[in-house]
């Protein structure tokens, strides 16, 4: 077997096309995740039975069924209900659903494993336990959170090449279209590796940094 | 006329009575000392007076408010407890300080969040507050930079931010070094003077002989013996108290 290089050099520069791509709906769908993540966490630490309970399912079930049949349902299943998105924001949303359940799951460990007195003390200064989750617990659960949650964040972006399957037309899909026409699949899946490793080592760094940014007591 | 007023308070864990039927009465600017052995119920009792705990029997009025109870007599939801709980300070024995906040920050996070200041008055309030503790120069230092008795004391302005009508304290001062004692008692008698309303739980038997208008024994999850701290400590009659007051001596 001869390493192409000619089909390397060919492809890195459109392949960045992808790379764009996959920062763009992974980067939408981490905000929209954490968004339902800490939420959700915060919803599975409350008073109300109903809430905690919805919460329970709407874990057990990203966990309990394949992230490729959730993209398909957000895809197909949806507009059979009335609710059609494009193929980004199809992506997006199922992507964010899914890692939203797993941070729920981080939020939910971090906050409640903040010691009992904390939310005491709170409530003895006349908080409700809703108060005291949102203004005493939550921060104190920020540093010890980010490495549970940049794992998660960083499966999410590596979750991002299934998009590939709905068309969106992020780094996976960008090579496979390259495979099709210069049929150089060893080099291309290569260079793809190279990319996704690329990104998540960036994306590890960053959260190195931010969790020493963050003050610690 | 009594501030504060528990009737009945019963509390059980599980098989337990931990308490049994306290009553408590408090008169405005009254100092009430609980003293007790380990066990006897007195945490439990404070706890239930400001509902952190749900007492299984029993009612707390405090001013014209019935703990629990919304003006109409119908039971408050968790908001309006919460609000009423805002009618005692609670000091704790570990402090429970917010460790991410500065002492100021942690003494205007009440008034800014609960009571919805703005934050340049919940500041100035926690200011005033801290000052008055002595701890003026302390007051962008984050609790693991002061000391437990530094500590202690932004604990209780934190208390005191919220205007509370009847200050509980839990053993305020057990957790400390012996050298740092003085500081937090020395605060806490200042502001019995200032005329706060206090029940007061601690082995500091020299605070109790001298700050309270009146002791109350604990033994069981009853109050088993009570009355001005000069008679309580010279004639005890509960021979539980006798004991008590005889293991204490070498201590105190
Ligand atoms: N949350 C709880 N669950 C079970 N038992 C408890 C709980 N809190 C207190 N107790 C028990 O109640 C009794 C009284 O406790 P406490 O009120 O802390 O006494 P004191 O403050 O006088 O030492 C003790 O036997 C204690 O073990
Ligand atoms: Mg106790």
């Amino acid at each position: 077997m001869i390493f192409d290089w000619n089909v390397v050099t060919y492809a890195a520069p459109l392949l960045a096309h992808g790379v764009v791509m996959t920062l763009q709906v992974s980067a939408v769908a981490a905000v929209l995740a954490l968004m339902i993540g800490i939420a959700a966490g915060l919803a599975s630490l409350s008073s109300s039975r109903v809430l905690r309970g919805v919460i329970r399912v709407y874990v057990e079930f990203v966990r309990g069924t394949p992230l490729l049949i959730q993209i398909f349902l957000v895809f197909f299943a949806l507009p059979v209900l009335g609710v059609r998105f494009s193929e980004f924001w199809a992506g997006v949303v199922a992507l964010a659903f899914n890692a939203g359940a797993y941070i729920a799951e981080v939020v939910r460990g971090t906050v409640g494993a903040v010691e009992k007195g904390q939310s005491e003390a709170a409530m003895s200064i006349g908080m409700t336990r809703h108060g005291a989750l949102i203004w005493v617990l939550l921060p104190q659960a920020w540093r010890p959170m980010i490495p549970a949650l940049t794992n998660d964040l960083i499966t999410l972006t590596k979750n991002s090449s299934l998009l590939s399957v709905i068309s969106v037309y992020e780094l996976t899909r960008a090579g496979q279209a390259i495979i099709a026409t210069h049929f150089a699949p060893f080099e291309i899946y290569l260079l793809l590796a190279l990319y996704y490793w690329a990104l998540i080592s960036a994306l590890a760094w960053a959260s190195r940094r931010i969790e020493r940014a963050l003050p610690q007591w | 006329m009594n501030l504060l007023e528990a009737r009945g308070i019963t509390k059980r864990f599980g098989a337990r009575t931990v308490l049994d039927g306290v009553d408590l009465l408090v008169r405005e600017r009254e100092t009430v000392v609980i003293i007790g052995a380990s066990g006897s119920g007195k945490t439990t009792l404070l706890r239930c007076l400001n509902r952190l705990e749900t007492p299984d029997a029993g009612s707390t009025r405090i001013a014209d408010v019935t703990l629990g109870q919304r003006s109409d007599g119908r039971a408050a939801d968790e908001r309006e407890l919460a609000r009423q709980r805002t009618l005692f300070g609670f000091v704790f024995q570990r402090f429970n300080l917010f460790p991410h906040l500065t002492a100021l920050r942690n003494v205007a996070l009440g008034p800014r969040r609960v009571l919805g200041v703005t934050p340049r008055e919940a500041e100035r309030r926690a200011a005033v507050e801290l000052t008055r503790l002595g701890l003026a120069d302390h007051l962008h230092k984050r609790p693991s930079q002061l000391s437990g008795g530094q500590q202690q004391r932004v604990a209780i302005a934190r208390a005191l931010a919220m205007d509370p009508r009847v200050m509980l304290f839990d053993e305020p001062t057990s957790a400390l070094d012996p050298e740092l004692v003085q500081e937090v008692l020395d605060a806490m008698r200042q502001l019995a003077s200032e005329g706060m309303t206090m029940v007061v739980v601690t082995h500091e038997m020299r605070f109790a002989r001298h700050a309270a208008d009146r002791v109350l024994f604990m033994a069981d999850g009853r109050i088993v013996e009570e009355g001005p701290p000069a008679g309580l400590f010279s004639a005890p009659r509960d021979a539980r108290l006798q004991r008590f007051l005889r293991h204490l001596e070498p201590a105190s």
